[in-house]
């Protein structure tokens, strides 16, 4: 007890609050997801691989990956712009505007989605004129892009504004006294000290698309092969009762979503690096 | 190129950073802005610079007019208080980065950028660092990366905000000394602002001493330290003395000591300024200047390596002040803490407080008044 | 400073291009919420919302809310004490680790506790003699709810405790302080409003998760309900008034937790200016 003290400074709690922490860690998260690959791990290959094979399967894994991927480069677009604005001008409304983008983390998922869908269906206030151009949103992988773009819009703005906040003003002054133009200023200093935290943000978004549920339902019309989306039909595999099925599909986006993650936690920490260095 | 500040103000909401500043800076010449912290140099330097609007007043280089030039066509050289090296770049393409963003007509080859790198990096002694991150670079080294990225664009001048600000004690004066050889070397106009009275003495062919917002004093380091214009210029310059009299029937009064007044007609109260280490300080009354000597106790001595610091407390005003004086000489004296001696005061500055202005105006032009 | 900006009209379209960004994807959905629920008339609004079964499911969302985010705030608070507070190997990986419930898809956040409790699950025979029902039950909305709510508070406080360093909690103990009273006289005060944001914020998604509720609800109308399960079955009933005026609720909370949120925001902000404008006072020389 002595040796633990000594090595961790002298403020108490660290064993209560450690093993606190890795018990309810344990229970509530670890041993629960561990059942998941336990229960894979009693299938056998030929199931695996059938269920991961299936045309359907494979067709959702197509949505889910193109529509995520597509909402992802448009949040990424966009949500440099919004934190570029929110950051560096001054205009009414902004306190309003900046708490806004937080709506798709505190708005139901299936709030925004029945929204959503009665907004771009063919007689929605969008869906309508769309429609007249010949364009159909709702129930259409479209629509899941919309869906997707919405719950995804808030992870590049809050990612990159806290770095365009910290931005030291005097690189853009420097870049000027040695005759950038202010394009030049963008694309050659700042955009390339951004670019972490808009890749970063980027996966966040991508992450969370992949996974999402609630919004898509409504929106996307669930027909199989065309607008079906990997967690609906661990879903739909659910309500079948084909536990088999659903913990194949389940394991092989786990994996995936794991791999996101580290990726993540690795682009951020090379961000803290790149910063602490300053 | 030589630069020229006519009658400048600036102001923002609802502070004066400068007023009706003018200064003339001469080609070739290496010259330090000097002032405390708020005392608008660095507002000054930025201005010149073309990163800040003036609301009146005109910037001429050589006669030329740029006082609504932008900063990017001023072609001037600004070496940033904390280097602003560009993070994500290598040195390389930090040095070269004002050459490689000029528009394709004026840009130089690859080759003729490699070149011109590559000899600024020879110049600022960073050879083979060519291809490092400045997060890996030293203070010093970053601070002559930032130097090298400035001249690389060929500048009609260099403009440095408190170059070795951030840098220990050791690096700086290595820096200095190398600012000083490069300066030679180039022979270019060169303005650096500090606070540091030490850097800019040491530096600086001329000193600019500036005080909120305006110009106290241009001159020699020679010349601020011993004709200060104004008490500001005084005590920002070194250690003083502070006494308080009158002028009275022609002759200045402090205390005991009486000095002639060579132009002040008028009586009332004055301020003499002196550095310690004009105050002679002896066993036995002077006999050839008794009217400037008065008596005093020893109250503390404190030994400062080759000179020793005495502080002294008058016996007639019971002002307390000090006096600095060699080793050698303080161990021929052989005083003790609370030992009574005699003080000469030399070089006394008067100035004259004429109220309710806050400024004094200077009257006495210092004195020699020898034993 | 207008070499550090553009020129105006670019300011202002590329703030007109935020704006139309933001208004086509934030605000028409949030502003069609409440003119759907009101389209057939308040008397229809009124009556969805004060129907019986509308009001178990609040009563239900509220009771999980009340369960899990007491459990994840006490769970954030002991965490972020042993990770900003001591330093120990493998604290990135336990971070990762906390990190887990973010990267899990919400549908698969609700199928482990399915292969866990359900009728075939590894725990079922244990249940079933005790007999406990958690799938398709009360127990198995919380658990889930928990689980996807699992890193917020610990996620928000633990870099600002951090930032607090340890200094003050030092200083406490080598004073005689015991443990608790540090906690509760020195740390508490200076985290409190991180700890409000990611009480906020953690109430938000409990009360609004609907993926991994939906999978161990099964939807028993008026037992296992939650406000978004209860939007989904009457918008699936095409009882789009009723569903949109269910939805008010939840979308009423939205805007409370957004404000709530600004509010800390602002504060927090400052906070962190005054200490600026002090760091400024005693070293800066920019404005002068």
């Amino acid at each position: 007890m002595k040796k633990l003290f000594s090595r961790r400074g002298f403020l108490p709690g660290f064993g209560m609050t450690m093993g606190y922490t890795i018990i309810y860690l344990s229970l509530l998260v670890l041993i629960p997801l561990s059942v998941l690959f336990l229960k894979a791990s009693t299938l056998s290959w030929e199931q695996f691989v059938g269920t991961i094979l299936d045309a359907r399967v494979l067709a959702s894994i197509r949505v889910s990956i193109l529509t995520s991927f597509f909402a992802a480069c448009v949040n990424a677009v966009f949500g440099v712009l919004v934190a570029w604005v929110l950051t560096r001008y001054q205009f009414p409304g902004k306190r309003i505007i900046d708490g806004i983008v937080d709506l798709p983390f505190a708005l139901p998922t299936a709030v925004g989605g029945i929204a959503l869908t009665s907004i771009y269906a063919e007689n929605g206030w969008i869906g309508q004129y769309l429609a007249e151009w010949g364009i159909k949103v709702a129930y259409t992988p479209i629509g899941i892009w919309v869906a997707l773009t919405f719950i995804g819009l808030p992870f590049v703005v809050r990612t990159v504004q806290p770095v365009l906040q910290d931005w030291d003003l005097q690189m853009e002054e420097a870049a000027a006294t040695l005759g950038a133009t202010r394009f030049h200023t963008f694309t050659r200093v700042i955009l390339p000290h951004l670019l972490p935290a808009i890749i970063t943000g980027f996966a966040l978004a991508f992450a969370r698309a992949l996974g999402e549920y609630g919004s898509v339902v409504f929106i996307s019309g669930n027909m199989p092969l065309k607008t079906e989306i990997v967690p609906l039909l661990i879903m739909t595999k659910l309500e079948q009762f084909d536990y088999a099925g659903a913990t194949a599909i389940a394991t092989v986006m786990l994996v995936a979503s794991f791999v996101m993650l580290l990726m993540i936690n690795y682009l951020q920490w090379r961000m803290n690096k790149f910063d602490a260095a300053r | 190129m030589s630069i020229e500040v006519v009658n400048i103000s600036k102001t923002y909401k609802n502070f004066t950073a400068l007023q009706n500043v003018n200064l003339h800076i001469p080609e070739g010449e290496l010259v330090a802005l000097l002032g405390p912290s708020g005392s608008g140099k660095t507002t000054l330097l930025r201005l010149i610079a073309g990163l800040e609007q003036a609301q009146q007043g005109s910037i001429l280089f050589n006669g030329e007019d740029n006082t609504n030039r932008d900063v990017r066509e001023r072609q001037v050289g600004f070496v940033f208080q904390h280097y602003a090296l560009f993070r994500h770049m290598t040195i390389f393409d930090n040095i070269a980065f004002g050459l490689t963003v000029r528009p394709r007509k004026t840009r130089p080859s690859k080759a003729e950028i490699r070149e011109k790198v590559h000899s600024l990096l020879r110049l600022v002694q960073l050879e083979g660092l060519a291809h490092r991150y400045p997060s890996q670079l030293s203070g010093g080294q970053r601070q002559r990366v930032a130097l090298a990225r400035a001249l690389a664009v060929e500048p009609k001048f260099l403009l440095l905000d408190e170059p070795f600000g951030a840098l220990d004690t050791k690096v700086r004066q290595e820096l200095r000394r190398w600012l000083r050889h490069l300066h030679g070397k180039l022979g270019l106009t060169i303005l650096f602002v500090t606070h540091d009275q030490e850097e800019a003495m040491e530096l600086a062919d001329r000193v600019v001493v500036m005080n909120e917002g305006r110009v106290e004093q241009v001159g020699t380091p020679e010349e601020i330290y011993h004709k200060p214009a104004n008490p500001f210029v005084y005590s920002f310059l070194g250690r003083v003395n502070l006494f308080h009299g009158r002028i009275q029937d022609g002759r200045i009064k402090l205390g005991e000591a009486e000095f002639e007044a060579e132009h002040a007609h008028f009586d009332g109260p004055a301020v003499g300024y002196m550095r310690p280490h004009d105050v002679e300080v002896s066993l036995h009354p002077p006999k050839s200047s008794a009217t400037t000597a008065v008596r005093a106790q020893i109250e503390r001595i404190t030994p400062l390596g080759p000179f020793v610091r005495l502080e002294l407390k008058r016996l007639d005003t019971k002002e307390v002040f000090e006096a600095e004086m060699s080793r050698q000489r303080f161990l021929e004296l052989n005083v003790v803490e609370g030992g009574l001696v005699y003080v000469t005061l030399h070089n006394v500055s008067i100035f004259v407080e004429n109220a309710p202005a806050i400024k004094p105006t200077r009257v006495y032009v210092p004195q020699q008044v020898s034993i | 400073m207008k070499h550090v900006t553009e020129p105006a009209y670019v300011r202002w379209s590329l703030i007109a291009v935020a704006f139309l960004f933001l208004g086509l994807f934030l605000i028409l959905p949030l502003i069609a919420v409440f003119t759907e629920a009101f389209k057939q008339g308040a008397d229809v609004f009124f009556a969805a919302i004060s129907d019986p079964e509308t009001l178990s499911a609040v009563k239900l969302t509220l009771l999980v809310a009340a369960i899990s985010v007491p459990l994840n705030v006490t769970f954030g608070v002991a965490a972020a004490w042993a990770i900003a507070k001591f330093s120990f190997r493998g604290k990135n990986v336990l971070l990762t680790l906390i990190d887990l419930p973010f990267a899990v898809s919400p549908v698969i956040a609700g199928l482990i506790f399915v292969l866990l409790f359900g009728s075939e699950g590894i725990a079922a025979p244990l249940l079933a003699t005790l007999d406990l029902k958690i799938i398709f039950a009360v127990p198995g909305i919380v658990l889930a709810t928990t689980f996807v709510t699992f890193p917020f508070v610990a996620r928000e406080l633990i870099p600002v405790m951090e930032a607090q360093g340890k200094d003050e909690e030092e200083a406490a103990v080598s004073l005689g302080a015991s443990g608790w009273k540090t906690f509760w006289r020195v740390t508490l005060p200076n985290v409190k409003w991180g700890i409000l944001y990611g009480v906020i914020l953690c109430n938000a998604r409990a009360m609004g998760e609907f993926g991994a509720v939906s999978v161990v609800s099964g939807h028993i109308r008026g037992m296992t309900n939650t406000l978004p399960l209860h939007v989904e079955i009457l918008y699936n009933e095409y009882q789009f008034a009723a569903a949109f005026s269910v939805a008010t609720l939840l979308a009423v909370l939205a805007l409370v937790t957004l404000v709530v949120k600004s509010v800390i925001e602002w504060k927090t902000e400052r906070q962190f200016e005054v200490e600026e404008e002090y760091h400024f006072d005693v070293s800066g020389e920019r404005a002068g």
